[in-house]
């Protein structure tokens, strides 16, 4: 027995302090064992092989999921070790699409890093057999899966920190590949563009969609008066690209950038968030007064947006109606600015600079245009930015720094911390009481609000009334408060959602980083750029009061609606895919499409379909019928929905069944009823 | 309702009694093998001719009203599956093989007329040419010891009665009523069982596991997922003696604290489905699963669940997922189930065949399980013998068995007398081995220490005909279909492996292949996730052991020594042997023959695409493959 609590690693004893599996152990000793799929965040998954040791009397066993027992002799690098590792990464190489030189990923890519780490010089096994088609179909990430190794860090990173899933593994052996549901494209599917599987992605398989030129093309149109927004993340990120610390404040640095790529102006996304705030805690208290549609969920955040259109139709009423920041701001460019410069909306090009993969998505939806102009043209993550500025041969380091130009360009502490979970619900906090009471809040620091906990709560008194506020970052963990929410064990009136973990700084288009403490220095970057700034709230801004004397009247006027709200309708979880039940080539038949998406599968429409296809054999007229399942015909609210010869009829749940199908049989001519 | 253990007994008894007063029965065999070739209609005819002789009743009838007559029964397997369809008769024990439906009528005849039996039925050696009338006198059956299998072919599986009448549920009842948990879980580690699926964990000890771990819930699995190629030990068991199978997950459910179990039962195997549900069905009429068994205030009850035949869901952790309804992939352990398994609770799962050892273990006692077998593998072992060995079918036999006599006094040597040249162990996990491993005992760890395992029991004899090298690329065909794909040394390590061996009997193997494969093989074996891909490259391995010359042959010389991969074959003409008669020149498609009539003719070897056209053409014989 060995008394001692220790184990003896590369023939060093070393002590255990509780340390859950051998990697996590040797990390601590200065021993980076190479992995693919291990995440601290994500379940356990070991499949990547790469972080073997060998293990005296069990041979060889993965440390990411093998706890460290006292007695242990444990080899990090012995010659069945090192065979493994570098037959796992010959193994990979061989059936990866190896572009690297033209890759997205190229020079920030795990596999490219490991392979030179290893001195892999020689591939002793044959090409990739198969090119599958690369799926760019969406607005924000693109899919390569030739460049895919199956280390399921997007499957789990989708399904166990987002909640959503949307990828999966199909098929067996060599075959294998990470897919949508039936093989879709992420457009066709319930993808909220939130790109946290790229963040995690160790290759080139999932990448942000780059859109470098046509932000070059737009800069060098003589025709184009080019406009930048920044947003609030960026500022404490885009350092990590250049070699500066993460969280160190370059706004000054990204101002002088982005001048000398050729932008005409430069303007600050937090002007946005001050009027967002002005908005949005406007409505909250209307809907406190009226007591109703509440909780109020924030709506800043797109990919958020984009998995309650999905998944949760019935709630769409309790999403603040105000666009997002950076909406806001590309509206009143295109809408009020550029009457001023005299100019029209369509040559004013908007580019937004943002940590976030899901406003690209945002910035294309159809109802954020102005005059059939776009109110953002085009979106462009921190990443992308990183590379323009790569590209000019500028030395980001060395840049004097510059001031965002006027007018957005002067912005609030509250403005800023939009950045970080938390920021949104702190700044409506700092104004609520205030715009409700017209008294001055002196205390402006929320802490219960900040900081990295999957929910945080905090309650507060609006002139007597008692506000209980939840925040929550990750849709998983928004999902699992929703449930609560549903079940009636939680009660709230303001939600805070972010679907990224840690808010935007967290977000997918940041420079690419697996170390959590990277989050937590972007987070304190924020609260240090908000503690820095003159002005602490957005009720207190001077730009935006003077938008509102200008132009907007008042928080929610009529002018006010058209230009910083908008509406959200049920969307459909998968796209074009109806299962063909019964068909019929008869001249007289019905067409009968079921609806079996999420809200009426729910209500019972898939005992409708049974119920459905047991008449049609009862009556006889099976082969009178096209009968299909389809996933959703974007009627959530009213479910289960039918669908007969085009038109929709609502609410069939099971017991109405009967009567239904006896419509259905109606509309076959008498003598074809046989 | 059999509600003590004394209504059991009784219960035994009577019908042993009723059973007993039976003139005669027929058992047909139903098993699978024997369905396929017909023998359902055998049955048929059977039962059409003895109602014909008027006492023909049914096995019903006979309980209730202790009626005398000849009965006509369906049972489970009998193993000897390559005479198929198989008619045994009681309490004679004469055994009939490859019968009709035609021969009902003399069989019958010859049965209640007290006629000697129908001789050209009967089993005849293919050697010898001695007849054989009684079932226990064939070699193929005399040296076997059928524990597990004692009641397949013996019993009607779909009558629990028989089941009872024949001491089933005996254990079960004795553990209830005069066993703590603990010395259950005693009396599996002193009879050294070790698990029939592969692995060999000894099985006490993993009940004990199960037993001391915490928690509220606990479930017992019984792992029915059996997909090696060639396999058929669980089929016949779960098809054979359902009730065994019941009545020892009751017996672990008791020992480890669970209430609930499954059977994981592949969905290809349609009858072992529809018997277990029929078995466990009157089990819970009976009350012996359900709710205060026996009145014991013991619960228990099982489901079924069908997997959709995926290989790697015979992993534990794999087929939990399954249950669960995850997609079938293994997780890292540990946890090992015992700690954390089904839905996350303490799960015991064992084998089809592991559970059907345990109510003999518990009825005669420890001693009496390790009389058979070796010291450290104890007990029977099913088997599947297949191959090109004569008698091809199921066989139980004590561990510690030599291979030579499984083949020769059990199998009856290999087909038309070809000599022998290796035999693959557990299938697609396990490995060849050859002549000189003939006289090895078949035990778990001899096996291991030779490359090859037990596995869960597949024999496959190959002769000198069979390409090693072949064998291997079969194999690793299958583990490549087969791999979930989840892990990188087994998903992209067997494709390559598979590759590479493509090459060789392909003959576009490269001198450099041999290490490649070699290397590879080695680094499968350490780094993959789960037991399927650390035994995926065995038969690699035992091949480049056993047989590296007849790779090396393959890849260096571009010859396959046993003459079976088409590509490398070559032909020519021996000039002694060839007239001049220009026959094979005619046949040949692509003009690769050529000569003067009356002199002998050559073969283009450029030209030629190995159809062997020219071979059967040649009336003298003078064409030579290889």
């Amino acid at each position: 027995m060995n008394a001692k609590n220790t184990v003896i690693i590369d023939h060093k004893e070393v002590e255990l302090n509780g340390e859950k599996n051998i990697l996590e152990l040797t990390r601590k000793l200065g021993i980076d064992i190479p992995t693919f799929c291990y995440h601290s965040e994500l379940s356990l998954y070991g499949a990547c092989r790469m972080c073997v040791v060998e293990v005296e009397g069990r041979g060889i066993v993965a440390s990411c999921s093998t706890p460290p027992t006292p007695g242990m002799k444990i080899l990090t690098n012995s010659p069945r070790v090192q065979r493994v590792r570098k037959t796992v990464l010959e193994l990979l190489l061989a059936n990866h699409d190896r572009e690297c030189t033209t890759c997205e990923k190229n020079g920030n890519c795990k596999l490219q890093e490991l392979a030179n780490r290893f001195g892999i010089k020689r591939i002793r096994f044959g090409e990739r057999d198969v090119k599958l088609p690369i799926d760019d179909s969406g607005t924000s990430i693109v899919r390569d899966p030739n460049k895919c190794i199956l280390c399921g860090d997007c499957v789990r990173m989708c399904a166990e920190v987002q909640g959503i899933g949307i990828l999966d593994f199909s098929n067996r052996g060599a075959k294998v590949v990470v897919t949508p549901a039936f093989n879709k494209n992420f457009s066709e599917v319930e993808c909220v563009n939130c790109g946290q599987c790229s963040a995690v992605c160790p290759t080139g398989a999932l990448v942000v969609k780059s859109e470098t030129e046509k932000a070059w093309a737009a800069i060098h149109d003589p025709e184009k008066f080019v406009v930048a927004q920044v947003a609030p993340a960026v500022r404490v990120a885009l350092g990590e690209e250049f070699g500066l610390p993460a969280g160190e404040i370059v706004t000054g640095k990204v101002v002088a950038a982005l001048k000398r790529l050729g932008f005409d102006k430069v303007f600050d996304t937090c002007i946005g968030a001050d009027l967002t705030i002005m908005e949005e805690t406007t409505e909250f208290i209307e809907r406190l007064q009226k007591g109703e549609k509440l909780p109020q969920f924030t709506s800043c955040c797109p990919a958020w947006i984009k998995y309650a259109e999905h998944n949760e139709p019935e709630l769409l009423k309790n999403l603040s109606s105000c666009r997002s920041p950076q909406q806001m701001f590309g509206s009143l460019v295109k809408k009020y600015w550029a009457k001023e410069l005299g100019k029209d909306p369509k040559d004013i090009y908007v580019i937004s600079i943002m940590p976030c993969t899901a406003k690209k998505f945002e910035a294309a939806r159809p109802e954020f245009t102005t005059e059939g102009a776009p109110d953002v043209d085009l979106v462009l993550t921190t990443q992308e930015l990183a590379r323009m500025i790569r590209e000019t041969g500028l030395l980001f380091d060395q840049l004097d720094i510059e001031s965002f130009d006027t007018p957005f360009g002067f912005t609030t502490g509250a403005g800023v911390i939009f950045g970080a979970t938390g920021g949104v619900s702190e700044a409506v906090l700092r104004a609520a009481h205030e715009l409700v009471t017209g008294e001055a809040v002196e205390e402006v620091n929320f802490e219960a609000v900040r900081g990295f906990a999957g929910l945080k709560e905090a309650t507060v008194e609006i002139n007597g009334t008692k506000i209980k506020v939840a925040v929550v970052h990750g849709l998983g963990n928004a999902k699992k408060l929703l449930q609560d929410l549903k079940a009636g064990k939680a009660d709230y009136q303001i939600i805070e959602v972010m679907a990224c973990p840690g808010g935007c700084i967290g977000g997918a288009g940041q420079p690419i980083s697996t170390d959590p403490e990277v989050k937590k220095e972007r987070a304190r970057g924020i609260y240090n750029a908000d503690k820095l700034s003159q002005l602490r709230k957005s009720q207190d801004n001077p730009i935006v009061a003077k938008f509102y004397e200008k132009w907007l009247q008042k928080p929610n006027s009529h002018e006010a609606h058209e230009a910083l709200h908008t509406n959200y309708s049920p969307r459909g979880r998968i796209l074009g895919e109806d299962i063909q039940l019964l068909s019929s080539r008869r001249k007289h038949k019905v067409d009968v499409a079921v609806c079996v998406g999420t809200c009426c599968y729910l209500k019972g429409s898939y005992d409708t379909l049974k119920r459905f296809m047991e008449k049609a054999e009862e009556e006889g007229i099976k082969h009178r019928l096209n009968l299909h399942a389809t996933f959703c015909l974007e009627g959530c609210e009213t479910g289960p929905s039918v669908r007969i010869n085009g038109e929709v009829v609502s609410g069939v749940t099971p017991d109405k069944a009967d009567q239904v199908f006896a419509e259905i049989v109606e509309k076959l001519p008498e003598n074809h009823r046989d | 309702m059999i509600d003590s253990k004394t209504k059991l007994c009784e219960l035994r008894d009577k019908w042993q009694a009723a059973f007993e007063n039976e003139k005669a029965r027929i058992l047909v065999c139903a098993g699978t093998g024997c369905v396929a070739n017909g023998s359902l209609e055998v049955y048929e005819a059977l039962k059409k001719e003895v109602e014909g002789y008027g006492d023909y009743v049914t096995v019903d009838l006979i309980i209730e009203e202790n009626k005398s007559g000849v009965s006509v029964v369906k049972s489970g397997c009998h193993g000897f599956c390559e005479m198929g369809p198989l008619v045994r008769l009681e309490p004679s024990g004469v055994l009939y093989t490859r019968v009709k439906a035609e021969d009902a009528k003399e069989i019958v005849d010859a049965l209640v007329n007290g006629k000697e039996p129908v001789e050209r039925l009967l089993y005849h050696h293919p050697t010898t040419g001695e007849i054989y009338k009684e079932e226990h006198n064939i070699p193929f059956y005399k040296h076997q010891n059928r524990n597990s299998l004692g009641h397949c072919g013996v019993i009607d599986p779909e009558d629990i009665r028989e089941y009872i009448a024949n001491g089933g549920y005996q254990a079960l009842g004795k553990v209830l009523t005069e066993m703590k948990p603990e010395e259950v879980c005693q009396e599996v580690i002193a009879s050294g069982l070790r698990g029939r699926g592969g692995g060999g964990f000894p099985t006490g000890q993993k009940w004990e596991f199960t037993r001391i771990a915490k928690g509220d819930k606990k479930y017992v699995i019984c792992n029915g997922d059996e997909g090696d190629p060639g396999a058929f030990m669980d089929r016949s068991v779960m098809e054979g003696d359902p009730h065994k199978v019941v009545e020892g997950m009751a017996i672990a459910g008791y020992a480890v604290g669970a209430d609930e179990g499954y059977i994981y039962v592949r969905a290809e195997y349609p009858l072992a489905v529809n018997r277990l549900k029929i078995a466990i069905q009157a089990a819970r009429n009976h009350g012996l699963l359900g709710e205060n068994i026996l009145g014991t205030g013991f619960n228990f009850d099982l489901k079924i669940k069908e997997g959709a035949g995926a290989f790697v869901c015979g992993e534990e952790t794999a087929l939990i997922a399954s249950i669960e309804g995850k997609r079938g992939m293994p997780m890292p352990k540990p946890p090992f189930p015992a700690q954390s398994g089904l839905w996350g609770k303490p799960t015991l799962i064992n084998n089809v065949e592991t559970f059907a050892n345990i109510p003999g273990i518990i009825n005669k006692g420890a001693a009496w399980f390790k009389g058979f077998g070796t010291e450290k593998s104890a007990g029977t072992k099913t088997f599947a013998i297949t191959g090109q060995v004569a008698n091809t079918g199921l066989i139980e036999v004590p561990l510690g068995i030599t291979l030579r006599e499984i083949l020769y006094e059990i199998g009856g040597g290999l087909r038309d007398g070809k000599k022998f040249k290796a035999v693959q162990i557990g299938g697609p996990s396990g490995g060849c081995l050859t002549e000189e491993h003939l006289d090895m005992p078949v035990d778990y760890d001899s096996l291991l220490s030779a490359g090859a395992m037990v596995g869960s029991g597949g024999l496959v004899f190959m002769d000198e005909s069979t390409c090693m090298v072949e064998v291997a690329r079969y194999f690793m065909t299958f583990t490549q279909n087969e791999s979930c794909g989840k892990c990188v040394p087994c998903r992209e390590g067997t494709k390559r492996m598979l590759e590479i061996l493509e090459r060789a009997v392909n003959g576009e193997g490269r001198p450099e292949d041999v290490e490649t494969l070699e290397e590879l093989a080695l680094a499968v074996k350490d780094g993959s996730l789960c037991g399927l891909g650390k035994t995926a490259p065995n038969p690699v391995l035992s091949m480049l052991k056993y047989f590296k010359d007849e790779y090396i042959a393959h890849v260096v010389d571009k010859k396959c020594p046993a003459g079976a991969c088409q590509a490398l074959k070559g032909y020519s003409i021996d000039p002694e042997k060839c007239k001049g008669c220009s026959k094979c020149s005619k046949v040949c498609p692509v003009g690769a023959i050529s000569g003067e009539i009356k002199k002998p003719f050559v073969i283009d070897a450029d030209k030629c695409i190995k159809c062997g056209a020219c071979v059967s053409s040649c009336p003298f014989k003078a064409i030579k493959e290889g």
